[in-house]
């Protein structure tokens, strides 16, 4: 990225005038943007602070802390950062394998990692709830062992899993795909072993992304809707997701509840929003070796 | 946080294919190998293809005849009308809004750049409900303009207004996260060059800058239709689900599910997940000729 500005060819004459511009449409394109901004997100957003500022703060504490809404954080938080680990091991052996190995229909996976982006939710949350139901294609050899996916806890991670795999691939392969194999070179040539390679050099280059990845693969999955509710049964305290809290009382017209829970949820996705813009200057500050050959 | 979907120019998936294979430092035993590849083509195979395949299985499961009447159905025709008309309303209006942000924060220095570039990531790390709710929170019944709207007869929730500002807000960032990065890279030494021989501003725009971007923008356009016309949390919210009126297709997947239509709602389901695969084509080949121009351009520079 350039962000320096180039120098002009020429200087302006008053220089304590505002910056000299050769292109046109600065304040026309900012302002546009900003009021479109402002109208569309920041406006309605800040709606939910000030309707939560309705409530007391004990009134505000008792909606967010009753027991039913704190089942449904447990298990938003709780079975997001499964779902967020579990893709962060697989996603980047998914990665590996296809920066690293060539195999038949190698570009067809690659471009179907992008799936859960591209498929409604709505459509992923009916087709899992389809396979691992009792008589579906997964849920039929599941039940004999006694494990039942569909309509409990465990069929929310299932759904989150799909939701958040490109996440890790997409973030972890560039970084796969950019590694000079002298690197890897010169640590054989210096009597490692292959694992120790991997461990102690591959895997400090590929960690602030493998965090990024998890990072958005896990405030991705926290407020996601679409998929889960179908497959999770939304059982009160047992299988209730906090978005799904949100839409009960939406439903009850308890408006001010729902923007309680709302408030929290936001807070919660501002302080992930900075976490990974900070991640995201780490995975870019880290140095790179390289020695110029491999390009 | 969209990070994970930016059109990569240049990705070396092709060109470095076999170079760790090729030698001995960069590659692991074959005992190894076949465990990784094993292990990541089974987890795609089960979490990720079989769902897909599982959709169109599903929805053929009754046979041919209901298929089709599923998708002819009178209801089903109209979710699709309010899907198309959601989409090309939401993607032409954040388009507009992606090129200006684009050229104010990748062509000019101010103040805060890097903070607006963060609230305009914002709806992506808001949740699709939360999405719905801001708006029933200004627009409905009980909002702010609730009893002026009513006064005034304009219904926005639970209505078509209502569906299109949640798709807008949901697919808000696609094309400025696009471009910002592209444009920011590209720099603005073309664009005065253009000023300084004569041309407009929007001269400069449309001959040196738009061709530049192209597949940039296409890229981004293409991910905030498939956003658009697939967003289901967000739209729920304010759609207030009537059939024939406010529904979208995902929405009328749900109810049809929700009445145990199985067959009809992975019908339906097998359009969007049609749509999802074309996207993905779509996008490929963008990602090929941007790759392609870029070497070119390359080429060229050297």
């Amino acid at each position: 990225m350039s962000t320096a500005a180039p120098s002009l060819p020429f200087q302006p004459a008053r220089s304590a005038a505002p910056p000299f511009r050769v292109l046109p449409g600065f304040k026309l394109t900012l302002g546009y943007t900003l009021g479109y901004l402002s109208l569309l997100v920041l406006i309605p957003l800040a709606a939910v602070f000030l309707k939560t500022a309705e409530l007391t703060f004990a009134e505000f504490w008792e909606v967010v802390t009753s027991p039913r809404v704190v089942a449904s954080y447990k298990l938003s938080f709780g079975m997001s950062l499964a779902a967020a680990a579990i893709n962060a091991v697989f996603g980047l052996l998914l990665a590996w394998a296809l920066v690293r190995y060539s195999f038949p229909g190698k570009k067809l996976i690659d471009a179907l990692v992008d799936l859960p982006f591209a498929l409604p939710t709505a459509v992923a949350g009916i087709s899992l709830t389809a396979l691992y139901a009792k008589n579906g294609w997964f849920g039929q050899f599941l039940e004999p062992l006694g494990i039942q996916v569909a309509f409990k806890p465990l069929g929310v991670l299932v759904a989150l899993v799909f939701i958040g795999l490109p996440f890790v691939v997409r973030t972890v392969q560039p970084i796969l795909e950019d590694l000079d194999t002298e690197l890897e070179e010169a640590s054989a040539s210096l009597g490692a072993q292959r694992w120790q390679t991997f461990r102690h050099v591959i895997m400090p280059i590929l960690f602030p992304a493998l965090l990024t990845g998890f990072a958005l693969a896990f405030a991705r999955a926290v407020g996601e809707y679409g998929s889960v509710i179908f497959i999770a049964g939304n059982i009160p305290m047992v299988s209730e997701i906090t978005p799904l809290m949100i839409i009960t009382k939406l439903e009850q017209y308890d408006y001010t509840g729902a923007t309680a829970i709302a408030t929290v949820m936001l807070i919660l996705s501002f302080i992930l929003l900075l976490a990974i813009n900070g991640l995201q200057a780490w995975t870019a500050s880290v140095p790179k070796p390289r020695t110029g050959r491999d390009r | 946080m969209a990070g994970a979907t930016t059109l990569r120019i240049g990705a070396g998936v092709h060109a470095g294919q076999t170079r760790f294979e090729a030698r001995a430092a960069t590659r692991e035993t074959p005992l190894v190998k076949w465990l990784i590849l094993g292990t990541a083509l089974s987890f795609f195979a089960i979490f990720l293809l079989m769902p897909l395949i599982a959709v169109f299985v599903e929805a053929l499961r009754k046979g041919w005849e209901t298929y089709v009447s599923a998708l002819v159905d009178p209801d089903a025709l109209s979710a699709l009308r309010l899907t198309l008309l959601a989409a090309a309303i939401a993607v032409p209006l954040n388009l507009v809004f992606g090129v200006c942000a684009a050229w104010a924060i990748a062509k000019f220095e101010f103040r805060g750049k890097h903070f607006l570039i963060t609230l305009i990531d914002l709806p992506f790390s808001v949740s699709p409900v939360i999405a719905g709710l801001i708006y029933v929170l200004v627009f409905g019944a009980q909002g702010w303009f609730g009893p002026w709207l009513s006064e005034h007869d304009i219904k926005i929730i639970f209505a078509v207004p209502g569906i299109v500002l949640a798709t807008v807000f949901v697919t808000f960032p696609f094309i400025a996260r696009e471009l910002i990065p592209l444009m920011q890279a590209q720099g603005k030494e073309e664009e005065e060059a253009a000023i300084v021989l004569g041309a407009s501003g929007l001269q400069a725009f449309w001959h040196v800058t738009l061709p530049n971007i192209k597949w940039g923008l296409l890229y981004g356009v293409i991910l905030t239709n498939a956003r658009a016309m697939g967003e289901f949390g967000a739209v729920s919210v304010v759609s207030g689900h009537i059939r024939g009126l406010t529904n979208t297709l995902p929405l009328h997947v749900e109810i049809l599910y929700n009445e145990y239509q199985f067959a009809a709602a992975f019908a339906v389901a097998s359009l969007l997940a049609l749509l999802a695969l074309v996207t993905l084509a779509l996008k490929t080949w963008v990602e090929h000729r941007a790759a392609a121009a870029h070497r070119l351009s390359q080429d060229d520079a050297s």
